[in-house]
């Protein structure tokens, strides 16, 4: 089609447009076609959130209808279980060690992958890939005979005269080597950061290497202002996941050695599905997500001290 | 200076190749212990003495009624539905919040950005109980349901972003052209969407492939399990067969790894291509 006509064309079509804008046909078709998502959303989620709201206050076990104990939950949640105590300090352990270390990881190599290199596709398919298959069953298990007492890592450990413990049988490691899976599966957030980085403009490190800028102060002054708002939304979104962390620690630890791992999905997990105390995870659920909800306040709070948007004009959106 | 230049790019490539090896190293010795006996299991060495092919054969023929064909059946059909679903849904959807004006339309935008942060752990209880009372738990409509609407709001949200980037003159021109909004959407909008949807395919199937928790929870018995859970079978062996394991988990990894590379292409050709139409 000509390209000149079809602008033409659209101009025009642009002042007939106008009128009808916001008319019922359009609402209509516009509910029409997100109605997929809605019903979805009022149906999978609005609903199971009130419910479970509702469910955190009651006894029920799916057998019997649910019997309302009022705060009981909450507060044998709060006073008298040792487990949650436990799994909300390993869960919080695990959040403060891999949430840093990913960012600092993932944005070093991200760093490292931002150059016109040759054969730099292949560079970064090879360093992203084990993030491809790292939430599978399959890498937990290989991470579980890797790390075992007779595993290959303690053999490479021994060639330098370290005695390797079991670091998955050993309390003291156990959610170490969870962390370290975590860490290797840094792919995603590194192609966030890489993404980032293409779009901070060239000419900005041209001029400060002009002002005579080194490598550092190019790194603290242009890099990271300018990827702030990256490093926000890989900041937020890492914390929210590494809160849900449950498929390499029921595979890999199964929660112990002595609970040392028993990442707070996993409690909620056995109190629901395996002991059917369905009030009392939603309880659980309900205290996780307003975990989650006042970190995430806190994320944003704080984020004006150091997130750095370009634009005042706040085209974003 | 060229010479400098030239040092330091190998200083580059040589660092980089050490780099993606020791990421890949693990995956490397996987590939070489699924061929290894048991002994030779604890070596870091890639390459086993003697090959041996057991850990497959065994491996695959996993328990007295069912082999591994079976359970990748199961898992393919599963999955077919779910792209099916993903696909279809997210594009309509996003199509709506894209170019369509309605009441609310922000309002909603923000919500479905909200439920991405959102803790599954929230909604599952009561959805466990709902497909309970329904008698559809240990079948794969739980599984399968979700993605028919909308298919998640990561992808909605990666599709509007998209659809914002085509050109609004298209739509315009096939509206004089006297298209309806539903025309417009079938005949311009979602043939344009193809590389977007082609991503949206490639994580629908690798996510949903490792949706061990939702498998976990709505399949019980062992004829409907899914490859993950067959595997978690192997893992809870009073004694676990490390070789056969390594190998079948390997395996298990092998259609994703497919879909990622072989998609990748079409991806990267999908926005060549739209970048010269556009």
């Amino acid at each position: 089609m000509n390209g000149k006509a079809s602008a033409v064309m659209a101009n025009t079509s642009r002042l007939f447009q106008r009128k009808n804008k916001n008319s019922n046909e359009t609402n209509t078709a516009g509910y029409i076609f997100i109605a997929p998502w809605l019903i979805g959303f009022l149906l999978l989620t609005v609903w199971p959130i009130a419910q479970s709201f509702y469910l955190s206050f009651t006894e029920y076990s799916l057998l019997e209808d649910p019997v309302w104990v009022g705060t009981e939950n909450y507060a044998n949640i709060f006073f008298k279980d040792q487990l949650f105590r436990k799994s909300l300090a390993v869960t919080f352990t695990f959040v403060i060690f891999s949430v840093p270390l990913k960012l600092f990881f993932s944005l070093m190599v991200a760093m490292l992958l931002n150059k016109n290199i040759r054969g730099m596709n292949l560079y970064r398919t090879a360093i992203y890939f084990p993030s491809l298959i790292g939430g599978s069953i399959a890498v937990s298990v290989l991470w579980r005979n890797m790390f075992s007492l007779d595993g290959y890592v303690n053999h490479v450990l021994g060639w330098f005269g370290i005695q390797g413990a079991g670091w998955i049988s050993n309390p003291q490691t156990a959610l170490g080597t969870l962390i370290l899976l975590n860490t290797w599966q840094f792919g995603s957030t590194m192609v966030i950061f890489l993404a980032g980085l293409k779009q901070i403009p060239q000419d900005l490190y041209e001029s400060a290497s002009v002002d005579g800028a080194g490598i550092f102060s190019r790194f603290f002054r242009i890099t990271l202002p300018m990827l702030s708002p990256v490093m926000f939304f890989n900041l937020v979104l890492g914390v929210i996941g590494s809160f849900q962390m449950f498929t390499a620690s029921f595979i890999i630890t199964k929660g112990g050695p002595v609970n040392s791992t028993y990442m707070y999905a996993l409690f909620l997990y056995d109190k629901a599905f395996i002991h059917y105390q369905m009030g009392y995870a939603s309880a659980l659920a309900w205290i996780l997500l307003a975990i989650i909800a006042v970190l995430t306040a806190v994320n944003f709070l704080f984020s004006k001290y150091w997130v750095f948007y370009e634009s005042e004009g706040g085209k974003a959106g | 200076m060229n010479a400098s230049r030239s040092v330091s790019a190998l200083a580059n490539h040589l660092f980089l190749s050490a780099f993606s090896l020791l990421m890949l190293y693990p995956v490397i010795w996987w590939v070489g212990a699924s061929l290894k006996k048991t002994e030779e299991l604890r070596l870091p060495t890639i390459w086993p003495e003697t090959p041996v092919w057991e850990n497959y054969t065994k491996g695959w023929a996993v328990s007295s009624d069912f082999t591994f064909a079976h359970f990748y059946a199961n898992t393919l059909m599963m999955e077919f539905w779910n792209v099916l679903g993903g696909v279809l849904t997210s594009a309509v959807v996003a199509y709506g919040f894209a170019r369509l004006q309605f009441k609310l339309r922000k309002f909603w935008f923000s919500v479905l950005l909200l439920t991405m942060m959102l803790p599954g752990q929230v909604t599952i209880i009561p959805q466990y109980i709902m497909y309970n009372t329904f008698g559809l738990v240990d079948s794969y409509i739980p599984l399968i349901l979700p993605h028919f609407f909308g298919g998640g709001a990561f992808f909605v949200f990666l599709l509007v972003q998209f659809i914002r980037g085509i050109p609004r003159d298209l739509d315009e021109a096939a509206k004089i052209d006297g298209a309806s909004v539903y025309g417009i959407f079938v005949r311009i909008i979602f043939p344009l969407l193809r590389p977007a949807l082609v991503t949206v395919a490639i994580f629908t199937f690798i996510w949903s492939w490792d949706d061990f928790f939702g498998q976990v929870l709505y399949l019980s018995s062992i004829e409907k399990y899914t490859v993950g859970l067959v595997l978690r079978m192997f893992v809870d062996q009073f004694e676990i067969q490390w070789g056969q394991l390594l190998a079948m988990s390997l395996l298990s990894i092998v259609p994703s790894v497919i879909v990622f590379f072989v998609a990748q292409k079409h991806f990267v050709e999908g926005i060549a291509t739209t970048g010269i139409k556009g």
